[in-house]
């Protein structure tokens, strides 16, 4: 890979150098390879969203009931959540709309604070460490959100003078990563309300890129992207972790993305993991239908289909 | 590592993307001058139909240009520090309408540094944006500025936005809290401000109880000390009280409105404030 694309952050070099192996810590089936640091450590996370009634409600039904319907209508996003990710893995997070991959995603982020349990980034804890915790991360989203009368230059040189990124470097490496990705100059110099959607996906995707992250949260980032394009990222993923040790985490609808990309899998549903494992592994959890070789799109049926069949669903234990 | 010098640089990040955004959004900047323009006129017209107002001649012609002065002087100051709390206060509801608000604020960078630069770029667009009335306001009225302290005024005015920006770092905590009315609730800060501040009327004229609030707004003594130096010469000596009290004022009021702003920063991390969707 071309080396000017990734620039080492020399904080990030030495958080990883002094970080103590740990992976003792995680649970022997399902843990990460042993040797390489632990890069995450989830231990116990939990996240709950209340959604308060409105006031007139509140007062209609009083101090004890507003409580009451309070508890009664929280979410629970992300419940009692543990897993561990050695530096250089690609970890997949699968499950159904709305149990909680995105959650889990904010909470290693530092966009929300976790009600339970503690997240660890090379040791550093999310909520105590955030700043050192931020120079270690970044997060593509599911929407690509920039200043949309900016241009891509523009929207990526914000970022990279926030990451500290010198301008004339950055500039260069900007240009680098959007061609390297498929844009052409004449819309990496132009406002970014006129491109179309898989575009500025790929403009979020190459603002992550840019901070050369030690830890790369990808949310869905390639929900959008044309079969090239996907595999352009794909690709480009996998030569972070190569090159660089990057560790991935990703979420993903695409079953094929996640058993091409991913060294192990996680399913969630309702906040909790239903399975951990790598994607032979999962394999072989399940028969195929048809007794034919399974996917993993039949493991994700299998293991977060109650609606379809009553009591599908395995022990999470 | 993270020394004052790099917290500086990385505070030039807002600065240069505000700058870009206004250069991108030229077409409503050019609406926004023209409505300032045009209420800052309207405002100073008032002076010159005085007479006429009342059917009689009850200002002779020195009178009417003092009050030419004194309704300029307060729309003038009045826009600078509306500007510099707008910006501050909107840093956050910017950010939640284009939706990179989740960006900046994984990003590793101190809230003072992002405030800094905020604040910064306030200062400049607030200067330019008020030179330019300005000079509308010279070209259309004939201002008596024989007597003006220039550069007392602007030591007043500079020292008068430190507490402003204090209060704007508070009103950006609303977008932040209230997703939805947040940036609506500013705009009632504001316009509060402009109430008891004395921007049109000196404090003592004004019936109760706003008298009693104007004495706890800074930008009161801030619009009476420029008046003082524009319309009555006034010396930096005779400023000097004002001037302190203005200092030890947003010295109080800008750390307060960045405690204010961490806890709400953490409220709206806990509940989920931030970011609803995706
Ligand atoms: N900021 C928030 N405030 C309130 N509720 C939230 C918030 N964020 C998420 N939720 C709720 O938490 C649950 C999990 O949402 P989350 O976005 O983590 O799901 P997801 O697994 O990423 O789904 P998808 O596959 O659709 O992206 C949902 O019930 C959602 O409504
Ligand atoms: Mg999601």
């Amino acid at each position: 890979m071309n080396e000017t694309l990734i620039l080492r952050t020399p904080a990030a070099d030495e958080m990883a150098a002094s970080t103590v192996v740990a992976s003792a810590r995680a649970p022997a089936a399902m843990g990460p390879p042993a040797g390489a640091p632990l890069a995450l450590e989830v231990d116990r996370a939990r996240k709950v969203f209340a959604k308060r009634p409105g006031l007139a409600a509140r007062l209609r039904a009083g101090r004890r009931g507003a409580a009451r319907a309070e508890a009664a209508r929280a979410v629970v996003a992300v419940d009692d959540v543990s897993f561990a990710v050695a530096q250089g893995e690609i970890f997949g997070l699968l499950g159904p709309n709305g149990t909680g991959k995105s959650t889990l995603i904010r909470l290693m982020s530092t966009l929300l604070i976790p009600d339970g349990g503690a997240i660890r980034v090379f040791g550093r804890d999310v909520v105590r460490d955030e700043m050192t915790v931020k120079r270690m991360i970044n997060r593509v989203s599911v929407e690509a959100s920039f200043f949309k009368k900016l241009t891509p230059m523009e929207n990526l040189q914000y970022a990279a003078r926030l990451y500290r990124i010198e301008p004339g470097a950055a500039h260069d490496r900007i240009v680098a990563i959007l061609r390297r990705l498929g844009l052409d100059d004449r819309a990496i110099f132009a406002p970014m309300e006129d491109m179309s959607r898989g575009m500025q996906q790929k403009v979020a995707i190459a603002r992550a890129f840019l901070t050369s992250p030690v830890i790369l949260l990808l949310d869905e980032p390639t929900t959008g992207l044309d079969p090239h394009s996907k595999r352009d990222v794909q690709a480009f993923v996998r030569e972070m972790r190569d090159t660089h040790a990057t560790t991935v985490i990703l979420t993903t609808h695409d079953m094929y993305e996640a058993d091409a990309l991913c060294d192990r899998v996680a399913i969630i549903d309702g906040g909790r993991f239903v399975a951990l494992d790598t994607p032979a592994g999962l394999k072989r959890t399940i028969a195929g239908p048809d007794r034919s070789a399974p996917t993993l799109e039949d493991v994700f049926l299998a293991l977060t289909g109650r609606a379809l069949e009553e009591g599908a669903a395995p022990d999470p234990s | 590592m993270t020394t004052i010098g790099g917290e500086l640089r990385a505070s030039y990040a807002f600065v240069e993307r505000n700058i870009n955004l206004v250069k991108r959004y030229w077409g409503w900047e050019l609406v926004w001058i023209a409505y300032s323009i045009a209420n800052t006129l309207a405002v100073v017209l008032i002076a010159l139909g005085v007479n006429s107002a009342v059917g009689a001649r009850a200002l002779d012609p020195g009178h009417v240009s003092r009050l030419v002065l004194f309704l300029a002087v307060g729309a003038l100051v009045w826009h600078y520090l509306g500007v510099v709390f707008s910006v501050v206060s909107e840093m956050i509801s910017w950010e939640r309408w284009e939706g990179t608000i989740e960006y900046t604020f994984m990003a590793p960078v101190r809230r003072s540094t992002h405030m800094v630069g905020t604040t910064l770029f306030s200062f400049v667009y607030g200067l330019v944006h008020t030179a330019i009335i300005l000079a509308v306001v010279v070209l259309v009225f004939d201002l008596d500025m024989r007597r003006a302290n220039f550069a007392g005024a602007t030591l007043v005015l500079l020292a008068g936005s430190l507490s402003l920006i204090g209060i704007g770092i508070m009103g950006a905590v609303l977008p932040l809290l209230y997703p939805e009315r947040g940036p609506e609730m500013t705009h009632v800060i504001r316009a509060s401000l402009v109430l008891v501040s004395g921007v049109y009327i000196t404090p003592a004229e004004m019936p109760e109880p706003l008298r009693t609030l104007s004495y706890l707004s800074p930008a009161t003594y801030v619009l009476e000390g420029i008046r003082a130096a524009l319309i009555d010469g006034a010396g930096v000596a005779a400023l000097a009280p004002t001037l302190a009290g203005l200092l030890v004022c947003g010295l109080i009021l800008i750390p307060l409105g960045v405690r204010v702003f961490s806890w709400g920063e953490r409220h709206a991390k806990r509940t989920g404030r931030l970011k609803r969707s995706g």
